[in-house]
C-alpha cells in the first residue's frame, strides 16, 4: 500500500550525503542535479543579460567596453542554450520519464550519470575562461565570437589566444553528455514501459522526449564535426574554413545551422511535453487529439532537419535555394501551430483551475502564438532580408525561449516540485512571481521588436542616437529589472517551500499519470509493484471506475 | 470576488499590450518616410526595398488576422471555461478529439502556407535575379574590419566609407549595382531604406542593387558581427542628382591636391609609416590596408561614419584611435605635437 506520509528521516553525515549525490546513478537524483545546475547558470546568464541591458539603455553608453560586451553576449547565448536550457530539460526528462512509464530507472543509469557530469564539466570549463587572459574584471579570455562562432572570426588571425578554444572544447564535452542522455531516453522509452503501456498509451511527455532524443542524436554530430574541423584549422594547419587557401566560411554556417536549427526544436519539444501534461489536469479534460499531437511532434522532428538555411537567407544563396528553405520553414510551422489548437480545444468546455502551473502555461500559449507568427515573418525571405541579424530576431527568439520555454519550465517547477520534494510551493508567491515576471517579459521583449523594424542590428555594444532606437531600448532595459525581481521571488519560493512548504501527499493536483501513484518524493525504486495500465490515464481509470478511458480510446 | 476579477482583467490588460505593440508596428509600417527613423524598413525608397516592403505588409496582414482570431479564441476559452465557485464537483465531459476539426485546422494552415510561399518566391526571384540595365553604375564594395572600401571601376578611383550614387528615374532607371567582397571576416551591407541586407563574405562574392528615387543621405550599418567594432562600422549612402554625382566623380578622379605649404606633413606621412596602410593617389602612398585618403576632406565623417570630420576630431583620431573606437585596427603612432600638427595640416589639404 502506498502511504501518504513523509518517509522516515534517517540521520546521515554530510559527507555521506555528498558522496551519495556525487556517486549516484539514480535518475531522480541525476535529474535534480541537472535542474539545480541549470538554475545556477540561469542566474548567471541573467546577470550577463542585465549588464548588457544597462549598457544598451542609452546611445553611446560607456558602462561596458566593446570587448567586455562582446564576451558577455557570446557567453550569455552559449550558456543559455547548452548550460541552462538543455540541462534543465534533460533534468526534468530524466526525473519524470521512468516514473511516467512505470519503470524503475533509466535504461542505462551509469551512462546517465556520466552524461550529467560531462555536461557539468563542460560548463565549468567554459566559465573558467572568464578567469584566464586579463582576468575577471576584463571578462578574461571568455569567447567573444558569438554563440554561433562564425568562421573566419574564429581563425587564429582574428581570434588570437584561447578564447575560441574554450568555446569549442566546452561544447564538445557538453555534446558528449547530450548524446549519452539522448541514447538513454530512447532506450528507456522504447524498452522499459510497464505492462499494458503500448506506445499509443504512453504519456505525451514520454513521446516528446523520445522525439527530442532522436533529434539530439542526429543534430549534435554536425556541430561536433565542425568543431573538430575548427580545431584542425587552428592547431594543425588545416584550411577547412581558411578562405585564403580555398576553404569556405559558408560551409561553417551550413554545419552550424544544420545543428542549430534542430537544436531549438530539441529545446521546445520537451516544453510542449510539460504543457501537454499540465493543461489537461487543470482543465479537467483529457488531451484533445492525442494521436495528432504525436504525429505533429514526429513530423516536426523530421521537417526541422530541413529548414536550417533560413538562418542564411542573406548569405547569397541562389534564389531557388532561398525559396526552398522558405517553403520548408513555413511547412514546419503547420504542425507547430496545430498544437496550439489542440491545447485550446483541451481547455474548451473544461473547468479551468488557475493554479500557478496553469497560469504559466496560459502565458505560454499567448506568447508562443506570437513567437510562432514572428517566426513566419522571418521565414519569408524578402522580409528576412530586412529583419535578419536585427533586434527583431533577438526579440523573436527570446520570445520563444523566455516567453515559451522558460514559462513552461516555471510551470513544470510548480507542478512537479511537490512530487520531487514532498512539499507544495507557495501559491501566493507563485502568483507574484508570475505577474511581475510577465510584466518584465513583455516590457523587454514586446518593445524589442521595434528597434529591429527601425534598422538596429544585433550584437552591437552601442548604437547611434537619432535613429529612433533609444526609447525602445530604455523600455527593454527597465523590463529586465522586473524579470530579475520575478526570478528572485521564484528562488525564494523554492528554498522556503523546500524547508517549510505544506506536505503535498502523493497526488496534490488530482492528476492522472503514473508519477502521482507513488509517494512524494518517490522511494528509490519508484513503485513497490510494477504498475499495469489499460489506458493513457491510469489514475483516471482508478478514480472513475464507472467511466474509464479505455472504454473510449 | 475581486481577486478573481483582477486576475482576468489583469491578464486581459496585459495581453492587450501585445495588440497595442502590434498597432504601434502597424503605425510604423504606414509611416512612409524617415520621420520616425532614418533606417525604418517600412520607409523604402528604392525598388528592392519597395518589393520587400509590399510582400512584408502582405505577410503582416495575413499573420495579423491569424493572431486576432487565435488570440480571441484563447482569451474566450480562458474566461468562459474557468472553474467557478459554485461549480459542482463533477468532471466536465471528456472529449478525446474530433477528426473534422483537426482536418480543418490542418488544411487551412497548409493553404495559408501555399499562398505565403508563392508570394514570397515571386519577390525572391524578382529581386535576386534582376537584370542589370545598360546605364547602371558599378561599385565594388570591399568590407574590412571596421570600414568600407568603395571602388568605382567605370571611373577609375577608390574611396572609403561614404558611398555616392546617382538618383534613379523610374522611367529611365540608372540603378547602382554593388559587388560585395570582404577583405577579412563576414560583414553585411544594410541600408534599410534602400535594400535588404546582403552579406560580404570572404571568397564568396555577392552582389546587391539599389535605385533610389529621392536624393538625400541614407544611413545604415554593418549587420553581421565582425569583431570588436562591429557597432561602429556605419554606412552612409549619398544619393545625388545626376549633375551632382558627375561632379563628385570628377573630383574624386583627380589625384591628390599637392599643396607645397604642407610639404613637411607629406614627408612625415611617409616617414611615420602612414603610407603602409593608406593610399593618397598621386603620391608614393599606395597602402591597401586602411581607407583611401586621397580626398578625405571631401567626406563628412571619419572612422566609418562614427566621428564628424572636423580638424579637432581628425587630430584626436590620429593621436589615439582607441579613444574613439577601441579595438579599431588603426594603431597608435608615436608623434610629437608638432609632427601631429604637420600631418593634420597635410591631410586638411586633401579635399
Amino acid at each position: 500500500m502506498v502511504s501518504d506520509s513523509m518517509p522516515l528521516a534517517i540521520h546521515k553525515s554530510p559527507l555521506t550525503v555528498i558522496y551519495e549525490w556525487l556517486a549516484t546513478a539514480d535518475h531522480k537524483k541525476i535529474g535534480i542535479m541537472y535542474i539545480v545546475y541549470a538554475l545556477l547558470f540561469l542566474v548567471i546568464m541573467g546577470i550577463e543579460a542585465l549588464l548588457m541591458r544597462i549598457q544598451l539603455s542609452h546611445a553611446n553608453a560607456t558602462f561596458l567596453s566593446p570587448q567586455v560586451f562582446n564576451r558577455l553576449f557570446t557567453m550569455h547565448g552559449t550558456t543559455g542554450v547548452f548550460f541552462v536550457a538543455m540541462p534543465i530539460l534533460f533534468g526534468f526528462g530524466n526525473y519524470l520519464v521512468p516514473l511516467m512509464i512505470g519503470a524503475r530507472d533509466m535504461a542505462f543509469p551509469r551512462l546517465n550519470a556520466f552524461s550529467f557530469w560531462m555536461t557539468a564539466f563542460g560548463g565549468l570549463l567554459l566559465y573558467a575562461s572568464f578567469f584566464a587572459g586579463d582576468g575577471f574584471s576584463q571578462a578574461g579570455a571568455a569567447p567573444d565570437v558569438g554563440w554561433f562562432a562564425y568562421a573566419p572570426l574564429t581563425a587564429p588571425a582574428f581570434s588570437p589566444g584561447h578564447s575560441t578554444d574554450y568555446w569549442t572544447l566546452s561544447l564538445l564535452l557538453a555534446g558528449v553528455g547530450s548524446i549519452g542522455g539522448a541514447v538513454n531516453f530512447i532506450a528507456t522509452i522504447l524498452s522499459m514501459r510497464c505492462p499494458g503501456m503500448t506506445l499509443s498509451r504512453m504519456p505525451l511527455l514520454a513521446w516528446m522526449n523520445l522525439v527530442m532524443g532522436g533529434l539530439v542524436l542526429v543534430t549534435i554530430s554536425p556541430l561536433t564535426a565542425a568543431q573538430l574541423m575548427l580545431m584542425v584549422d587552428r592547431y594543425m594547419s588545416g584550411h577547412f574554413f581558411d578562405t585564403g587557401a580555398g576553404g569556405s566560411v559558408v560551409m561553417w554556417m551550413h554545419f552550424f545551422w544544420i545543428f542549430g536549427h534542430p537544436e531549438v526544436y530539441v529545446l521546445i519539444i520537451p516544453c510542449f511535453a510539460f504543457v501537454s501534461e499540465i493543461i489537461p489536469v487543470f482543465s479537467r479534460k483529457a488531451m484533445f487529439g492525442y494521436p495528432a499531437m504525436v504525429a505533429a511532434t514526429v513530423c516536426i522532428g523530421f521537417v526541422s532537419l530541413g529548414v536550417w538555411a533560413h538562418h542564411m537567407f542573406t548569405v547569397g544563396m541562389p534564389s531557388y535555394g532561398n525559396a526552398f528553405f522558405v517553403l520548408t520553414t513555413m511547412v514546419v510551422a503547420v504542425p507547430t501551430g496545430i498544437k496550439i489548437f489542440n491545447w485550446l480545444a483541451t481547455m474548451w468546455g473544461g473547468k479551468i483551475r488557475f493554479a500557478t502551473p496553469m497560469i504559466f502555461c496560459i502565458g505560454f500559449l499567448f506568447q508562443f502564438l506570437l513567437a510562432g507568427l514572428t517566426g513566419i515573418m522571418l521565414a519569408a525571405a524578402p522580409f528576412d532580408w530586412q529583419l535578419s541579424n536585427s533586434y527583431f530576431v533577438v526579440a523573436h527568439f527570446h520570445y520563444v525561449i523566455v516567453g515559451g520555454i522558460l514559462f513552461t519550465i516555471f510551470a513544470a517547477f510548480y507542478y512537479w516540485f511537490p512530487k520531487m520534494t514532498g512539499r507544495m510551493m507557495n501559491e501566493t508567491l507563485g502568483k507574484w512571481h508570475f505577474w511581475i515576471f510577465l510584466i518584465g517579459f513583455h516590457l523587454t521583449f514586446d518593445f524589442m521588436h521595434i528597434p529591429g523594424l527601425l534598422g538596429m542590428p544585433r550584437r552591437v555594444y552601442t548604437y547611434e542616437p537619432g535613429r529612433g532606437w533609444e526609447t525602445w531600448n530604455m523600455i527593454s532595459s527597465i523590463g529586465a529589472i522586473f524579470q530579475v525581481t520575478g526570478i528572485l521571488i521564484f528562488v525564494y519560493n523554492l528554498v522556503q517551500s523546500y524547508f517549510k512548504g505544506p506536505v503535498a501527499g502523493n497526488d496534490p493536483w488530482d492528476a492522472w499519470t503514473l508519477e502521482w501513484a507513488t509517494t512524494s518524493p518517490p522511494p528509490d525504486y519508484n513503485f513497490a509493484a510494477v504498475p499495469v495500465v489499460r489506458s493513457r490515464r491510469p489514475l483516471w481509470d482508478i478514480k472513475h471506475p464507472d467511466d474509464p478511458d479505455w472504454k473510449y480510446e | 470576488m475581486v481577486k478573481s476579477g483582477l486576475k482576468f482583467w489583469g491578464r486581459r490588460v496585459l495581453q492587450l499590450a501585445v495588440p497595442v505593440f502590434c498597432a504601434a508596428t502597424a503605425a510604423i509600417a504606414e509611416s512612409h518616410g524617415g520621420g520616425i527613423s532614418p533606417t525604418n524598413i517600412f520607409a523604402p525608397d528604392s525598388t528592392p526595398a519597395n518589393s520587400l516592403y509590399h510582400v512584408s505588409v502582405f505577410v503582416l496582414e495575413v499573420l495579423g488576422a491569424i493572431f486576432v482570431v487565435v488570440f480571441s479564441l484563447l482569451a474566450y476559452a480562458v474566461i468562459k471555461f474557468r472553474q467557478r465557485k459554485n461549480d459542482d464537483d463533477f468532471e466536465p465531459p471528456q472529449v478525446y478529439g474530433s477528426n473534422q476539426m483537426e482536418l480543418a485546422w490542418t488544411v487551412l494552415p497548409v493553404l495559408i502556407v501555399v499562398v505565403l510561399f508563392l508570394s514570397n518566391a515571386q519577390v525572391i526571384h524578382r529581386v535576386q535575379d534582376a537584370r542589370r540595365p545598360e546605364g547602371a553604375v558599378d561599385v565594388t564594395a570591399v568590407a574590412h574590419q571596421f570600414w568600407w572600401e568603395y571602388r568605382y571601376p567605370q571611373y577609375g578611383f577608390v574611396t572609403s566609407n561614404e558611398l555616392h550614387v546617382p538618383v534613379s528615374d523610374p522611367g529611365n532607371p540608372t540603378p547602382t549595382f554593388i559587388a560585395l567582397l570582404s577583405g577579412d571576416v563576414d560583414h553585411s551591407f544594410w541600408v534599410p531604406r534602400l535594400a535588404g541586407k546582403t552579406d560580404l563574405i570572404p571568397n564568396h562574392p555577392n552582389s546587391t542593387w539599389i535605385d533610389p528615387q529621392e536624393p538625400g543621405l541614407y544611413l545604415g550599418q554593418c549587420a553581421q558581427y565582425c569583431g570588436t567594432q562591429h557597432a561602429k562600422m556605419l554606412l552612409r549612402v549619398y544619393v545625388q542628382s545626376r549633375p551632382d554625382f558627375d561632379r563628385w566623380v570628377h573630383e574624386q578622379q583627380q589625384p591628390a591636391v599637392s599643396d607645397p605649404s604642407v610639404a613637411e606633413g607629406r614627408a612625415l606621412f611617409v616617414a611615420k609609416a602612414c603610407f603602409v596602410c593608406h593610399s593618397v593617389r598621386g603620391t608614393p602612398a599606395v597602402g591597401q590596408i586602411g581607407p583611401d585618403l586621397t580626398h578625405v576632406m571631401s567626406r563628412d565623417t571619419l572612422a566609418s561614419g562614427s566621428v564628424t570630420n572636423t580638424p579637432e576630431n581628425l587630430r584626436a583620431w590620429i593621436r589615439n584611435p582607441e579613444a574613439f573606437k577601441p579595438g579599431s585596427r588603426m594603431p597608435v603612432t608615436e608623434l610629437t605635437d608638432k609632427e601631429l600638427d604637420q600631418i593634420v595640416a597635410y591631410l586638411l589639404t586633401l579635399r
